[in-house]
């Protein structure tokens, strides 16, 4: 089989505003030893491809890339990178669940999950048994998800009839309006006075309204701020109908946007758990739904030796 | 497990809504479908497979249109109906 074991750091180009950045991470005191459990989960989703390896249950490593054009190899790359520097290959691990969007298409795993399943297992893990909604946020879709203490999915509703409020959504934002996409939260905020939400959410239509608004005087931080309120109604709409319970937590890409976790928690009048400081020690949100893979992964192994 | 099929989008919510819990993936709801919207599908359901009811994924982002002729607005369409086991209703509002 023919396999990348190296990826050259991408140098953020000037005018890509769009692009988020690609890291890898493996958990430091951490061993393995040949008779543990070793799984993974692979999420590839419509926008980053995501990774998780775990020794008997517990996070070891993971890695978060761009998804290409090309699932099969995303899957490959993303598993790849996070194996790199923990002496581990592949073919060492039990059992590995492909999920999200392109989960049909990851070539090494032994068994597909939805995203949805694997989201609730995985924020189970991550921020423990008093979650009980689950707001995914992702490249394409909006899903919101209500669990029981055992992360397993009681209710869902996603939204991908329409990129409006995804991260799609937000990349075509920071292009239009030049400011880095990890920025872009931090500024959606500074602004003295809400502005009224803009009316229409339509990524296609984005542009023509940003225009508009900017032609009117209007500063950056003001138009960025009207969209981002308008993305957060639709969010919360979507919880509303699933059914708010506390606690909520947002993954997916955007629960790193500081503008629309804000804005969710004022329009439904709740606080979300706190993010994870997954810069330092903390396990990154962004790796929930690959997390949860990984978990169905052990089970599923465990199912199989039983017999 | 509750799953919700469909979108709201500016002219309203349209979903078809089935309980895993009760749902024994019998058919009878596909069979009355007069669009064919629905399959029976293995899902992983605590870790078994087990054959259940869901909207065909080329019909979940035009429900709105797929289920006109029904009436799900009035809440009781032929899937509904052929359902014995209660495990598959509508949310229909129009805006």
């Amino acid at each position: 089989m023919q396999r990348r074991t190296e990826i050259t750091s991408q140098t953020i180009a000037d005018k890509e505003f769009w692009r988020w950045s690609e890291y890898h991470r493996v958990i430091t005191g951490k061993k393995w030893r040949s008779t543990d459990i070793l799984t993974a989960g692979v999420d590839v989703g419509s926008v980053g491809s995501k990774a998780a390896v775990m020794i008997n249950g517990e996070a070891y490593a993971w890695a978060i890339t761009r998804t290409g054009s090309n699932s099969p190899d995303s899957a490959t790359k993303v598993l790849d990178w996070a194996l790199k520097d923990t002496g581990l290959k592949v073919g060492d691990l039990k059992f590995i669940v492909g999920t999200g969007y392109g989960r049909v298409n990851v070539p090494m795993a032994n068994k597909a999950i939805t995203e949805i399943a694997c989201h609730g297992k995985g924020a189970n893990y991550i921020w423990g048994p008093t979650v009980r909604t689950v707001l995914d946020v992702g490249g394409q879709d909006i899903k919101a998800i209500r669990i029981d203490q055992t992360g397993k999915v009681c209710s869902f509703l996603m939204n991908d009839k329409c990129a409006a409020g995804t991260g799609r959504g937000m990349e075509v934002f920071a292009d239009l309006l030049k400011i880095p996409i990890e920025q872009i939260g931090e500024i959606s905020l500074k602004v003295e006075e809400e502005p009224p939400p803009v009316s229409c959410t339509c990524v296609a239509f984005a542009k023509t309204e940003a225009m508009g608004l900017l032609r009117k005087g209007w500063s950056k931080e003001k138009v960025l701020a009207a969209y981002t309120r308008a993305m957060a109604i639709r969010m919360a709409n979507l919880i509303n109908r699933v059914g708010l319970e506390r606690e909520l937590v947002i993954t997916g890409g955007q629960s790193k946007n500081k503008g629309i976790v804000r804005r969710i928690e004022k329009v439904l009048e709740i606080k979300c758990l706190p993010m994870p400081r997954w810069q330092d020690t903390g396990l990154d949100p962004m790796i929930a739904g690959a997390l949860g893979a990984a978990l169905f992964a052990k089970s599923l192994y465990e199912k199989a030796q039983k017999g | 497990m509750m799953m919700h099929f469909g979108y709201s989008d500016g002219s309203g919510e349209y979903y078809i809504v089935i309980d895993t819990d009760k749902c024994n993936g019998c058919a009878l709801c596909l069979q009355n479908c007069p669009q064919g919207a629905l399959e029976i599908e293995d899902m992983l359901i605590d870790l078994e497979d087990q054959m259940v009811a869901l909207v065909k994924e080329e019909h979940r982002k035009k429900l709105k249109y797929t289920c006109a002729s029904c009436k799900p607005e009035m809440g009781l369409t032929p899937c509904i109906s052929a359902c014995k086991l209660q495990a598959i209703k509508c949310i229909w509002k129009m805006h």
